[in-house]
């Protein structure tokens, strides 16, 4: 990982589609334009919907690293 | 010009089983964080299952569903219908309503109904509420 401050982390393991993506939106919403949220997500959906709603919703995806079944999602909120 | 991504989703929602219910509301979820306007329709069987403090009851599942599939699907870590479509209408532009022939063929009123719903609708209105968006029935 790099060494990007992460504000939030929503760790979101174990839980199905389209749980670590809600839980993102909730964190996103109520966080600060600019901040960094992590996701760890052992969901397979979320490898798609987290970049779909993330470009969709206009933030910024930084980086999705993948380790033994379980992704991290670096999100910018953006707006 | 509205995008193709913008127009709404409309599912009419016929039947009551969990199995179907589930589905419904994992494709309104999708639909509600992508920024579509999602309408419902509740038609026989899916209205039954939105009367008040019977949302979290049996409905069963499809006739499809094998006894081995069954404990599977019950034991599934996954959300309940109810919650999943509360999510979809605190993160997006939901609109539930209650077909009024059915409301009418099952003698349901109004109070009867969970407060997730937002109102009676007749067929006509639901049809210019999907407008040219897609309509799905389930």
């Amino acid at each position: 990982m790099s060494t990007l401050q992460i504000d939030k982390t929503v760790d979101a393991r174990g839980m199905a589609c389209p749980g670590p993506l809600m839980n993102l939106i909730g964190a996103i919403r109520q966080g600060q334009i600019g901040q960094v949220f992590e996701v760890l997500s052992s969901d397979e959906g979320s490898k798609t919907d987290i970049p779909a709603w993330v470009a969709k919703a206009k933030h910024e995806l930084v980086e999705v690293n993948q380790d033994n079944g379980c992704a991290h999602f670096i999100v910018r909120k953006a707006r | 010009m509205v995008d193709e991504q913008d127009k709404p989703l409309s599912l009419v929602m016929f039947s009551g089983t969990d199995d179907k219910l589930t589905a419904a509301a994992v494709l309104v979820v999708g639909a509600a964080v992508m920024g579509r306007p999602v309408n419902l329709f509740l038609q026989y069987y899916a209205l039954d299952a939105f009367r008040a403090g019977k949302v979290s009851a049996d409905h069963a599942l499809s006739p499809e569903a094998t006894a081995s599939q069954t404990p599977i699907i019950r034991g599934h870590k996954g959300q309940h219908w109810i919650d999943l479509l509360k999510q979809a209408k605190d993160v997006g532009e939901v609109n539930i309503q209650a077909c009024a022939l059915s409301m009418d063929m099952f003698g349901i009123g109004r109070e009867d109904l969970d407060p997730i719903v937002d109102g009676i609708e007749g067929v006509a209105a639901f049809i210019a509420s999907a407008s040219d968006g897609q309509v799905v029935f389930i």
